[in-house]
């Protein structure tokens, strides 16, 4: 029996409730929408449950889980990986490395295959994929390995601005140690210029290291180039290409790519400025910078969805990006910059919804921005002499 | 076998992925089962080579699989709903 009630005939419900305990009514009257149930209510219980439900929407933006569109950071374990280590966990948990008993060979036969997975994806052999913890360890090891093995005769060592903390780290570490590394500046779409990497190479140069595809902003480097002129200085090439494996098609051999770096767990306005390269860039990670409008405050009122500006292992610290400042961003641009990460689990209707939320609050947050209300009023911000006190 | 009876059994797996994919607690597993099932299938949809056709059904077949594995997994393993999903609970079909 369905019938929409107000809150007296609910009370009459109760009352009835306490005499015929088996009355059941199903409920039409529209509950506020934050509630995270849709199942049939016992309306009798309605009096106290709508109590519990209107408490439970003061708290549910607690109990709704955000949205998550923070892809580069990490992706969620897609459920056939899942479905593919499972036995492996439970029953056949032999180590590889016993070569005496039907453990060990299972579980060496299946890391055979895992290998070669990965090989396929890149256009390798097999007998060229190391596994290790991860792309962190897989770049110190590439360029700290092979810096250090040609040391004897070749000491410089090319990279760019924009690479991967741990990338620029190693080479820092290299640098203490003797060698001299080129920091290529990059284009204000951050892509490099591969004229300035020509002129770079010279004949103590061991190794380039150039990532594929940017984790902060997305842009796409020119890999195959990079490679053939590499090969054709004799000077080996490595990428991280933890954002870019599995994600745009990949050939080691017709790339000439000599070292690479892959991360299992990544592969998963208004005013608005695009950093990076609309042509070059891979769809999935959109960096946008709102004029005037501070990115932490943006962030935190987009608490609902999952977001970071900047790269996960930068979030820590205050400064502005240095991806975003070797790209030439303005410095306030860069304090105001989100990145959307999207992945093969994102639905049409989680982008809808975070891009009204984030109008919305970019729209709130320039109402409260006296810098906004001057703009509007069509001063030119740079103009402005800032007293000092 | 006739073209109507494979017809029929590729319709029928079609269903059962469907229904399947749908049983999926978690709403991004659930969204992205339900896509590309339909997607692989409407990819298919002109094949008429008989190997094909069965090496094609052994895969769906072999995802089916997965597919109730992991939803019992899933709803072994609930979450909080996300966001925007009291509103799409309603639109669900």
């Amino acid at each position: 029996m369905k019938c929409s009630l107000n809150s007296s005939q609910s009370q009459l419900c109760l009352q009835r409730h306490i005499n015929h305990v088996s009355l059941a009514l199903h409920s039409t009257q529209p509950f506020p929408t934050r509630t995270t149930h849709s199942v049939p209510i016992l309306h009798s219980l309605s009096l106290h449950s709508n109590k519990r439900r209107l408490s439970s929407m003061a708290k549910s933006d607690n109990s709704l889980r955000a949205l998550y569109l923070d892809a580069q950071s990490t992706t969620p374990l897609d459920p056939r990986v899942l479905d593919a280590m499972m036995p492996y966990m439970v029953s056949m948990y032999g180590n590889p490395h016993s070569r005496t008993h039907s453990y060990g060979w299972e579980s060496e036969k299946a890391t055979e295959e895992a290998r070669q997975s990965v090989a396929d994806i890149i256009g390798a052999d097999p007998k060229e994929i190391i596994f290790t913890s991860g792309a962190t360890e897989s770049n110190n090891i590439a360029l700290k390995g092979c810096a250090k093995f040609y040391k004897d005769k070749r000491d410089h060592i090319i990279t760019t601005q924009t690479e991967h903390k741990c990338v620029l780290d190693s080479c820092r570490y290299l640098e203490n140690e003797g060698f001299r590394v080129t920091y290529l500046p990059v284009q204000s779409t951050g892509i490099i210029d591969m004229n300035v990497l020509r002129e770079a190479i010279n004949d103590r140069t061991v190794l380039v290291s150039i990532m594929t595809v940017n984790n902060e902003i997305g842009v796409k480097q020119p890999i195959k180039e990079i490679g053939g002129l590499c090969r054709s200085k004799g000077v080996f090439f490595h990428t991280d290409a933890a954002q870019a494996v599995g994600k745009i098609p990949l050939n080691v051999n017709d790339m000439n790519i000599d070292l690479m770096s892959i991360s299992g767990h990544k592969i998963y306005g208004p005013k608005v400025i695009r950093n990076g390269d609309p042509n070059h860039s891979y769809p999935g990670c959109v960096n946008l910078s709102f004029a005037y409008v501070e990115g932490e405050s943006l962030l935190m009122a987009l608490k609902d969805v999952a977001l970071s500006s900047g790269s996960a292992c930068t979030s820590a610290s205050l400064e502005p990006s240095y991806v975003l400042r070797a790209i030439g961003s303005d410095e306030d641009l860069a304090h105001s910059s989100i990145r959307f990460g999207i992945g093969r689990f994102t639905t049409i209707e989680e982008v809808d919804y975070t891009v009204e939320k984030c109008i919305h609050h970019v729209k709130r947050l320039r109402a409260m921005s006296p810098l906004w209300e001057m703009v509007e009023e069509g001063i030119d911000i740079k103009t402005i002499k800032w007293s000092q006190h | 076998m006739t073209a109507s009876a494979t017809r029929s059994r590729v319709l029928s797996l079609y269903r059962q992925l469907l229904r399947e994919s749908n049983r999926f607690d978690s709403y991004m597993y659930r969204n992205y089962a339900l896509r590309r099932v339909k997607d692989s299938f409407r990819q298919h949809k002109g094949i008429t080579d008989g190997n094909t056709i069965e090496t094609l059904m052994a895969d769906g077949h072999r995802n089916l699989e997965i597919i109730r594995r992991q939803t019992v997994i899933n709803r072994l393993y609930k979450s909080d709903r996300l966001v925007v999903e009291d509103v799409a609970t309603a639109r669900r079909t």
